[in-house]
């Protein structure tokens, strides 16, 4: 038997080291060791629209972004707040309802109601959640599962906001770029704009509520106003989404808080790798054209997603993001214990 | 009067499929969202050892229960084991089995209304001009035979012993030799053999639906979570107490409101009380 113990070691790459400070700016390998990954997102998501075959696989790139952005905000809320929200659907409803009322009822153009949703699903969402903020791990999880299938049946009920029909005539966007640039672009600004975010003081005390919320209680700070600010930036990029999905569709109706909306930016996140924000992005590029090539099979897609969501959170739940980031910036070896 | 019936005999069936469910995330913390699945899978196995194999009905239940018991521990033992302790990993995981299974059902074709299971003994009789049916009186007794049966197990076997102890103090049991992840796999077998059951009394009185997966587990969980996560009396109760709540809603608003009752007495309940009405757990545990 072979006793001689041997170890993984990991250690930073030296250029990962050079790069982090101001001192990046002196050569252009470093500067390119940080802009790079970056640039290569950006223009890759700006060029997939012009570089898609058909209007069919150029709308496939609206629903990517669609997702993605709800996947942002699942990533955003579980990692950086602790509050794991099954509830996907629910801000999609939201935000789906309100600009299809404001564009059939007022007549307003897409440009104004989507803008308007958002804002106002986002406050409606955040006072819909208010009381459940107090809640931890498992309880929020349950309860946030339960909005969207309560007021999916509450609506099939009363009848109301054209009850299982639907409301339908809504207006679509100006043309197609608008449409893909609209989203594209939302999902590059939400994406930078939260990286930011819990960089900021704001986020420090997000990502501590996560850790120790008493210690943060402890120095002053209302727990529950915090979740709500995050709450209110995640139900509004939901909304946001919701609002583009019932454009691009031009029609509204119960399926908007189907399941489909919260656990595919689930299984996104997970496999893409939580925690990083961009993860979350690179699972949604990865499962929907999947799950839209796989559309022919009927629900065995939907079998087949959450079998690779298990797998991964069984078995490697860091995800592709997480192992990427750390082949990128470290190198390890075997060393002798 | 025909609220009284109907509303203990929802209640009973409600109990029935809300017990499993208790049961498991009572001894091992875990929540198992694949408790609706399972409950169609043993509907299922019933109706192709009936139907297709015609094997004697009882003999076809009872191998139904045992094979969804196995499927349960199978599930534990090769997948939630390994997520165990992380709350919201055990949810995903185990929802997505329970997806996976439902939806590979409807892609099967397993849909419509021929899917039935007879009824264990045909008629009916009336009470004050009320007509009940044989078979949801034997429901009612059998739930509450499960319920004595599961009561003395709990309290006088060994077994039974151990998964009170498991659930009461994981760690002190742990010093007294009870082996934690054996007792968790014993404790999902049973949870699956109660789903089975469960499955087999209450199919005869409808068609076996992929949708009936989705609602049993939301039904599971309103009981659980009012009557406390854990706190298995607690859930008898509050099979009741929800079970009346929609019988109350169906004479008096209509049947579409039954399963808006369920979901907002979830939200309500862990809105003001997250441990529920008669729930025993740390109030710090579960809010901040």
């Amino acid at each position: 038997m072979n006793t001689e113990a041997r170890r993984k070691e990991r250690l930073d790459r030296g250029i990962k080291v050079r790069s982090e400070g101001i001192y990046a700016l002196m050569s252009w390998r470093e500067l390119s060791y940080l802009t790079l990954p970056r640039l290569v997102l950006i223009i890759g998501l700006l060029l997939l629209p012009l570089v898609m075959p058909s209007m069919y696989w150029q709308r496939v790139i609206s629903i990517v972004c669609i997702y993605a952005l709800l996947a942002i905000s699942f990533d955003f809320l579980a990692h950086f707040l602790g509050l794991v929200s099954l509830g996907g659907a629910f801000f999609i409803g939201v935000g789906g309802y309100m600009t299809a009322i404001m564009n059939t009822s007022f007549g307003w153009p897409p440009l104004l109601t989507v803008p308007m949703a958002t804002v106002i699903g986002a406050a409606i969402c955040t006072f819909l959640l208010l009381p459940c903020l107090p809640l931890r791990g498992v309880y929020f999880a349950i309860v946030t599962l339960m909005y969207p299938l309560a007021l999916m049946r509450i609506i099939e009920a009363l009848n109301i906001l054209g009850g299982t029909d639907g409301i339908m005539g809504i207006d679509s966007f100006a043309n197609q770029w608008i449409e893909q640039y609209l989203v594209i672009l939302m999902v590059l600004f939400f994406l930078f704009g939260l990286r930011r975010l819990v960089n900021t003081d704001l986020g420090l005390v997000m990502r501590a509520v996560k850790d120790n919320d008493q210690a943060v209680r402890a120095s002053g700070m209302s727990i529950t106003f915090y979740k709500a600010v995050a709450v209110f930036i995640a139900s509004g990029m939901g909304c946001l989404a919701g609002a583009c999905l019932v454009h691009i569709y031009m029609w509204a109706g119960i399926s908007l808080f189907a399941l489909d909306f919260s656990i595919l930016p689930i299984a996104a996140t997970v496999i893409g790798g939580g925690g990083t924000l961009v993860g979350p992005v690179l699972g949604c590029l990865i499962l929907v054209p999947i799950s839209e090539l796989l559309r022919d099979l009927g629900t065995l897609r939907i079998v087949f997603y959450s079998l690779i969501l298990m797998a991964f959170i069984v078995f490697r739940s860091e995800g592709i993001m997480v192992y990427g980031q750390r082949k990128y910036h470290q190198f390890q070896r075997w060393v002798k214990v | 009067m025909d609220i009284l019936i109907y509303g203990t005999i929802n209640s009973v069936a409600l109990a029935l499929t809300a017990l499993g469910f208790a049961l498991v995330y009572g001894i091992s913390r875990l929540p198992n969202f694949a408790h609706g699945a399972l409950y169609v899978v043993s509907g299922f196995i019933t109706w192709s050892f009936v139907r297709a194999l015609e094997l004697p009905y009882l003999l076809s239940i009872i191998l139904a229960m045992m094979i969804t018991g196995i499927i349960g521990a199978l599930i534990y033992q090769f997948v939630l084991i390994r997520v165990r302790g992380m709350a919201i990993s055990e949810i995903i995981a185990s929802y997505a089995i329970g997806v996976a299974i439902l939806e590979g059902f409807r892609w099967g074709g397993f849909k419509g209304m021929t899917y039935t299971l007879p009824v264990f003994v045909e008629g009916s009789f009336t009470v004050r001009g009320i007509p009940v049916d044989y078979h949801r009186v034997l429901v009612v007794v059998i739930g509450v035979a499960v319920v004595a049966f599961l009561w003395l197990f709990t309290h006088y076997t060994r077994v039974g012993l151990a998964l009170r102890g498991m659930a009461q103090d994981e760690r002190a049991s742990l010093m007294l030799g009870i082996d934690s992840d054996r007792m968790a796999v014993v404790a999902m077998a049973i949870g699956s053999m109660l789903a089975g059951l469960a499955a087999v009394l209450l199919l005869p009185l409808g068609n076996i639906v992929v949708e009936a997966g989705y609602n049993v587990l939301i039904l599971a969980i309103a009981v659980c979570i009012v009557g406390g996560l854990g706190s298995w009396m607690g859930s008898v109760m509050a099979a009741f107490l929800i079970g009346f709540a929609q019988i109350l809603t169906v004479v008096y608003l209509g049947s579409h409101y039954q399963m808006v009752v369920a979901l907002l007495a979830i939200i309500i309940t862990l809105i003001l009380r997250p441990s529920g009405l008669f729930g025993r757990q740390k109030e710090l545990e579960e809010r901040v």
